[in-house]
């Protein structure tokens, strides 16, 4: 019984993938779920992705020295809650030709809680000089 | 620090990442032209593919580097420098790999970045390296998961998992030579 519990609740955990954006992120909780972003991204220098610090109100595809693919270049977004909350759930499907080969973030609470990280860690002045 | 047991491990990790890697290298490599199909459903998807195994590829080259900082950093006494330098060995394996298939599908392979910008002034201990790779070795392993679900053949996904193994066992031995709990979860994300 326990076990079809387990199993129940682990589907439902995996299939969880909230549509929209939802509201109220954990910055703490986002900053363990970045850790999933750490073998491309950081946030103050470009490695195989590119730095996120100055992310909200950025346009897409516009950090210096950093060779976007020609599709992100063209997406034309500027980087907020919302547009985000589109990209990370499935990038690949919102700019068809990124060079972020990953399946997304598909759980709507870790993508707020990784926004909400996103906001305050990529505006720290003692990160982002 | 926790004293590691290299020899016999190293050996049957060793041997083992030769046998994998090349089972692996043959299904990659063989007879996967028909992904390379421009002008039809197949180039899409095979473009995705392409965009998943760079990614994958731009970190194991990055991991590479790590590992050379660490190596040449002077931080790591043996074993543990010798278990760097095996473990950027396998990155460079998997790394080989995945470059073959990103040809073989049609596209080009990422290039290293001639610098990483790595806060090497952060870097002061050998602990200090350890976990910087640590933290490198468990974003590969999300990585690959981000991967192995939306990699539409089959061949590659198995690839990809596979190397995905020998990141997460790399993460884990990372751990305990850090002191830490080597396998924190159940589930990796």
């Amino acid at each position: 019984m326990t076990v079809k519990l387990l199993a129940i609740g682990l589907a439902a955990t995996l299939l969880a993938g909230s549509p929209g954006w939802a509201a109220d992120g954990d910055p703490g909780r986002g900053e363990e779920i970045y850790q999933r972003c750490v073998a491309c991204h950081t946030l103050a220098q470009n490695r195989v992705g590119p730095r996120h610090c100055g992310l909200f109100g950025r346009k897409a595809g516009t950090v210096p020295n950093y060779q976007y693919s020609a599709a992100m270049k063209r997406h034309g977004v500027t980087w907020n809650d919302e547009t985000l909350d589109r990209f990370l759930e499935n990038p690949l499907k919102t700019v068809p030709g990124t060079k972020m080969g990953y399946a997304g973030v598909k759980d709507g609470q870790e993508r707020a809680d990784l926004i909400a990280y996103l906001k305050q860690a990529t505006a720290d002045p003692k990160i982002c000089r | 620090m926790p004293a590691i047991e290299t020899t016999p491990r190293r050996s049957f990790l060793s041997g083992f990442g030769k046998i994998t890697l090349s089972t692996t290298a043959i299904a990659l490599l063989a007879g996967r032209e028909h992904l390379a199909l421009v002008g039809s459903a197949s180039a899409q998807t095979a473009n995705n593919d392409v965009a998943i195994l760079n990614s994958a590829l731009g970190a194991e080259q990055q991991a590479i580097a790590a590992y050379q900082l660490g190596a040449e950093s002077g931080l790591l006494q043996k074993p543990v420098l010798d278990l760097a330098v095996q473990f950027q060995g396998h990155h460079k394996q998997h790394a080989d790999v995945l470059a073959k298939a990103v040809q073989k599908l049609g596209g080009k392979p990422v290039t290293p970045l001639k610098d990483y910008s790595f806060a090497k002034d952060k870097l002061k201990s050998q602990n200090d390296v350890l976990a910087f790779a640590a933290s490198l070795e468990k974003g590969a392993v999300s990585a690959y998961l981000g991967a192995v679900p939306i990699l539409t053949d089959r061949d590659l996904a198995k690839a990809a998992a596979s190397i995905l193994g020998d990141e997460a066992m790399h993460w884990a031995v990372l751990r305990q030579a850090l002191g830490q709990n080597p396998v924190p979860d159940a589930f990796v994300s």
